[in-house]
Parts: structure tokens; C-alpha cells; sequence
């Protein structure tokens, strides 16, 4: 047993595992808890029947697409339709691999680690245009297109945004700029006088257009295109490429955060005081309150129907849980880290969703104008004055 | 495990290579080209150059090929006619073939000293600072002259495009 655990490899196969496994479920409850904050961003409830406030329609939705028929157009290229979500899901997927959830826990560190997630981002641009061109239908063809053309511009000012903080870094192993940014005791977005924060917003912007997230989705514009690239596509077929959207969503979150944010470090990472305050009593209190909240409509549940009440009442017990795990001191550096990192994601997500939820959608000139006009020189720009500071910095 | 991996990605290399070629029909052949440069990119990891194996993916079989296919759609390139091939061609094409490569593959085998031979793992400096380093201090010459290289054709290319579609 104790051969197994000290293995080099078992670490990595076990979080590999772990992710895999876990991430279609959690990629399900995300998709939740979009639907809940449009709603609320609304003034509406959002999915309320299954289950108690709507927390088992992922499970039922999960269900449906497993179940639903997978149609195949008759003149579609069968081959290229059935591997196109394919390259999606697995360049997602293996992204995946480079995020460092804290300083142990990744699959792996490799001295490349950023240049490999973005050659996974730029690869996993084929699987929609080859799922578009192979269901040789028009609206798929035209979301395909428009598509790769927005990706390609949007991953120039990516690129560019990616450099400020690897300039900074001094290092494009995901792990060592963590290190760094724990060493030069600042996170990178507030780094060099307020300056990498203008490269921070040009990776915000280009992450979403590369995200394909309102208000750049016009690769699946509903009122233009149906569904974009995915018209054509049904049941788990069409399920992969949701998975493969969700999956970049958080993989260019926790880029964002690695580089920008921190990583797995708490605020303030050299300031022993806030030790306590903030890796134990700010997760217990935030997980705290999620339990007691969960308790509160559990009674109000009660009423209606017992087993609700009694699956809010679980959720509720399972959230304090967690919340007590951190005052372990056995576990707690780990798991405090994890915390932070997933704190920071679920952030960015929420950020993502807030988004969705507050701008229309831009037309495709206008797209092509803020891709190319300015933030391709506003980010080089940024590379040049982000330089030239850290330069002066440094000597 | 390396001399493994190699003769497989090897193999797919020079199976997607030729498959560019046999293909009919332009998306696949660019398709197999995709094969052909990610399996390069792997070739070029075992024998150290992590930062070269990345930039392979990000720009060949990310951006170039990308463009591509976006080309291909765009142009709707439909699929290639088959050309009567005399008999004679078809004949002696395919011995022809195998006698010039073999031909070439004496030539280097002749030309290259035996203790040149690829070792994988002997080499360790192909991370993105042992690139960039001589990049911009030995070679920034070339480099640079590349550059303006690129930017002229950037500049005959809108050129071109303008003439067509204006006036």
C-alpha cells in the first residue's frame, strides 16, 4: 500500500482520475447554477421541479441527452460528425492537466505548461470547424466559419495578455508562477503599478470571445444561426460539445487565476496574521452560511413535501461538512489551497454568468473591431509598458 | 518507451503523409496534414524540444491549419476529379518511387557519420529561455530579417486583395 501511494505516477493518475470523473457532474451543476442566477438576474425562480429548488435537474437533464436519439444527417460526412465533438472534449480535457489546483495537487508541471493550454485552446478550434463543415448543412457551415475567424483574432490578444504575466512570472511552468507571484508578495493583476491590470482585462475579454460566451457567441447566434456549428448535432453527441464549452470555461478560469490571481495562494499570501482569519474562519463561515441557508428552506420546504425538505436538510449537513473539515490541521494546507483556487474560479464563473446576463449581444463587425482594432494594440501596448516598468524594476 | 513511441508517431507521421496526397477530397488532406504536424510535435517533445513542440501545435496545427480550413470552406473546394493516368505511369510509377527513395536513404546513410546517430533524452536545453535567448542575442539578424520577410508578404497580400475587389 504504501509502495502504491509513493509511486511517482499515483499521484497524477489519481487527480486525472478524479477530474474526469467528477467533471461531468460538475460541469451539470454549473450549468444549474447558470440557469438559477439568469433567473434571479430576471426576477424569476428558474428550474424549481425536480428536486428541491430545481437540484437534481442536472442529474435529469444528464439523463435525457444519454437517452435521446443521436441523429445523424443523411448527407453528412459520418466520420468527421463523430470524431469533430471528439477533438473538442479531449483538447478541453486534457487542458485539464496543466491547472495547478495547489502546489502538489495537478496531474502535471511540465516547463511549457501555459504554451501547452493554449495550444490545446487553438487545436480544440477544429473540433467546431469540422463538426460545422461535416454536417454539411448551412447555418452549422456559417457558425463554423464565423467561429474560427473569431478565434483566431481573439487569440492574439490572449497571446499578448498571457505574455504581461509571464514576463512578470519569469516562467511559464503553471506552478513556478504561482511561486513567483508568492515571492515578488503581490498577485500579478495588481503587479507593476496598477499596469497589469489593463492586461488583465484584455485577457478577460479575449477569454470570454474564446469561450464563445454571450456577448461574443456569435458562432451560435440563435436569432441568426439556430445553433451555430451544433445545429445538426443531438443527445450525447451534442452533450460532448457542451461538456468541451463548459471545460474551457473553467480551464481559462483557472489560467486567469494562476497568472493573475494568485493561483492557489490566499489574499495577501506573506501577511502571517491574516493565517487564521482567512484559510479557516473565511471557508468555515462561507460554508457555514451555504448550511444554514440550506436549513432555513429546508423548513420552509417542509410543508409541501418531506423528502424535499429532508434532501435540502442533506445538502445543507454535507455543506457544513466540508465547512468543518478545515479546522482539521491535518488536512488543512491542502485543502485550504484547494479552496482558494476553486474560490477564485467559481468567481470568475460567476463573473462569466454575470456577463451573459448583462450585455447584448455584439454584431460581428463590431466583434472584428474590438478584437482587432483594440485590443490587439491596446495589448501590445500593454506588453511593451509591462516590459519597460519591470525592467526599470528590476535594476 | 521512447524508441516505441517514436516508431508509432513515426509511422503516423508518414501514414498522414501519404494520405494527404491520396486524398480526394481537400478537407481530408488537410486533415491528415493536422496528423502529420501533431505527430511531429510529438517527435520533437522526445527529443527534448518542449518549447519548439508546443509552438509546432500552437502555430501549425492551431493557427496555419485553422486558416486553412477556413480557406477550404470558404473557396467551397469541392472534390478533386480523378485524371486518367496512362498505363505506363501506373506501371512503372510505383518501382520508380521506391528506387529513388531508397536511392536517397543509401545517399544519407553514406553521407552521415554512424556516431551522429539521435540519442532521445541526450538532449536537455529546448525550454522556451534556451530558445529565446539565442533568438534575440546570436541569431536576431535573421530573425529580424525573417520579420520584415513576413511583413512584406503581409503588405503584398492586402495589395492584392484590394486590386480585386476595389474600383
Amino acid at each position: 500500500m504504501q509502495a502504491i501511494i509513493e509511486h511517482p505516477w499515483f499521484l497524477p493518475l489519481t487527480v486525472g482520475i478524479v477530474i474526469i470523473a467528477l467533471f461531468p457532474l460538475v460541469a451539470a451543476y454549473i450549468v444549474l447554477a447558470e440557469r438559477k442566477l439568469l433567473a434571479d438576474f430576471q426576477v424569476r425562480l428558474g428550474p424549481m421541479r425536480v428536486g428541491p429548488h430545481g437540484l437534481l435537474q442536472p442529474i435529469a437533464d444528464a439523463l435525457k441527452l444519454l437517452l435521446k436519439e443521436d441523429v445523424i444527417p443523411a448527407a453528412a460526412d459520418r466520420g468527421l460528425f463523430w470524431f469533430a465533438p471528439v477533438i473538442s472534449t479531449w483538447t478541453a480535457l486534457t487542458a485539464f492537466a496543466l491547472l495547478p489546483f495547489t502546489e502538489q495537487l495537478h496531474v502535471v508541471d511540465v516547463n511549457v505548461g501555459l504554451l501547452v493550454i493554449v495550444a490545446m485552446s487553438a487545436v480544440g478550434v477544429l473540433g467546431i470547424i469540422i463538426g460545422g463543415w461535416a454536417a454539411n448543412s448551412h447555418y452549422p457551415l456559417l457558425g463554423a466559419l464565423r467561429s474560427s475567424a473569431q478565434l483566431v483574432s481573439y487569440e492574439v490578444a490572449l497571446g499578448l495578455a498571457l505574455i504581461c504575466g509571464v514576463m512578470s512570472a519569469g516562467s511559464l511552468s503553471m506552478v513556478e508562477i504561482v511561486q513567483a507571484q508568492l515571492e515578488r508578495r503581490v498577485w500579478l493583476a495588481f503587479d507593476n503599478y496598477g499596469l497589469m491590470f489593463i492586461a488583465f482585462i484584455i485577457f478577460l475579454i479575449s477569454a470570454i470571445a474564446e469561450t464563445n460566451r454571450l456577448p461574443f457567441d456569435l458562432p451560435e447566434a440563435e436569432s441568426e444561426l439556430v445553433a451555430g456549428f451544433m445545429t445538426e448535432y443531438s443527445g450525447l453527441r451534442w452533450g460532448l460539445y457542451f461538456l468541451a464549452e463548459y471545460a474551457s470555461i473553467i480551464v481559462i478560469g483557472g489560467v486567469g487565476v494562476t497568472l493573475f490571481w494568485g493561483g492557489w495562494l490566499r489574499p495577501f499570501p506573506n501577511v502571517s496574521w491574516l493565517e487564521v482569519p482567512l484559510n479557516v474562519v473565511f471557508p468555515l463561515a462561507f460554508f457555514l452560511l451555504a448550511a444554514l441557508i440550506s436549513f432555513r428552506l429546508s423548513r420552509r420546504l417542509l410543508r409541501f413535501s418531506r423528502w424535499r425538505a429532508l434532501l435540502m436538510a442533506a445538502t445543507g449537513a454535507a455543506l457544513a461538512g466540508v465547512g468543518l473539515l478545515f479546522l482539521l490541521p491535518v488536512a488543512h494546507p491542502t485543502l485550504s489551497a484547494l479552496f482558494w483556487f476553486l474560490f477564485k474560479v467559481g468567481l470568475f464563473i460567476y463573473f462569466v454568468i454575470w456577463i451573459r446576463g448583462t450585455f447584448p449581444r455584439f454584431r460581428y463587425d463590431q466583434l472584428m473591431d474590438i478584437g482587432w482594432k483594440y485590443l490587439v494594440p491596446l495589448a501590445m501596448a500593454a506588453v511593451l509598458a509591462n516590459a519597460l516598468v519591470g525592467m526599470l524594476r528590476a535594476t | 518507451m521512447d524508441a516505441i513511441l517514436f516508431l508509432v508517431f513515426a509511422f503516423i507521421a508518414v501514414a498522414c503523409g501519404i494520405n494527404v496526397v491520396l486524398q480526394r477530397h481537400p478537407i481530408n488532406s488537410a486533415l491528415s496534414l493536422i496528423g502529420v504536424m501533431g505527430s511531429l510535435a510529438v517527435l520533437y517533445l522526445l527529443l527534448g524540444g518542449e518549447f519548439i513542440a508546443a509552438a509546432q501545435i500552437i502555430v501549425y496545427a492551431g493557427a496555419v491549419m485553422v486558416l486553412f480550413l477556413f480557406v477550404i470552406m470558404l473557396l467551397n473546394a469541392g472534390r478533386e476529379r480523378t485524371q486518367t493516368v496512362p498505363w505506363v505511369v501506373r506501371l512503372l510509377g510505383p518501382p520508380a518511387l521506391i528506387l529513388f527513395v531508397s536511392a536517397l536513404g543509401v545517399i544519407a546513410y553514406r553521407l552521415l557519420p554512424y556516431r551522429d546517430l539521435v540519442r532521445f533524452g541526450g538532449f536537455t536545453r529546448g525550454g522556451a529561455a534556451d530558445v529565446g535567448r539565442p533568438l534575440l542575442t546570436t541569431y536576431v539578424l535573421p530573425f529580424e530579417v525573417t520579420t520584415v520577410a513576413i511583413l512584406v508578404a503581409i503588405v503584398g497580400a492586402v495589395l492584392l486583395a484590394r486590386k480585386e475587389g476595389g474600383e
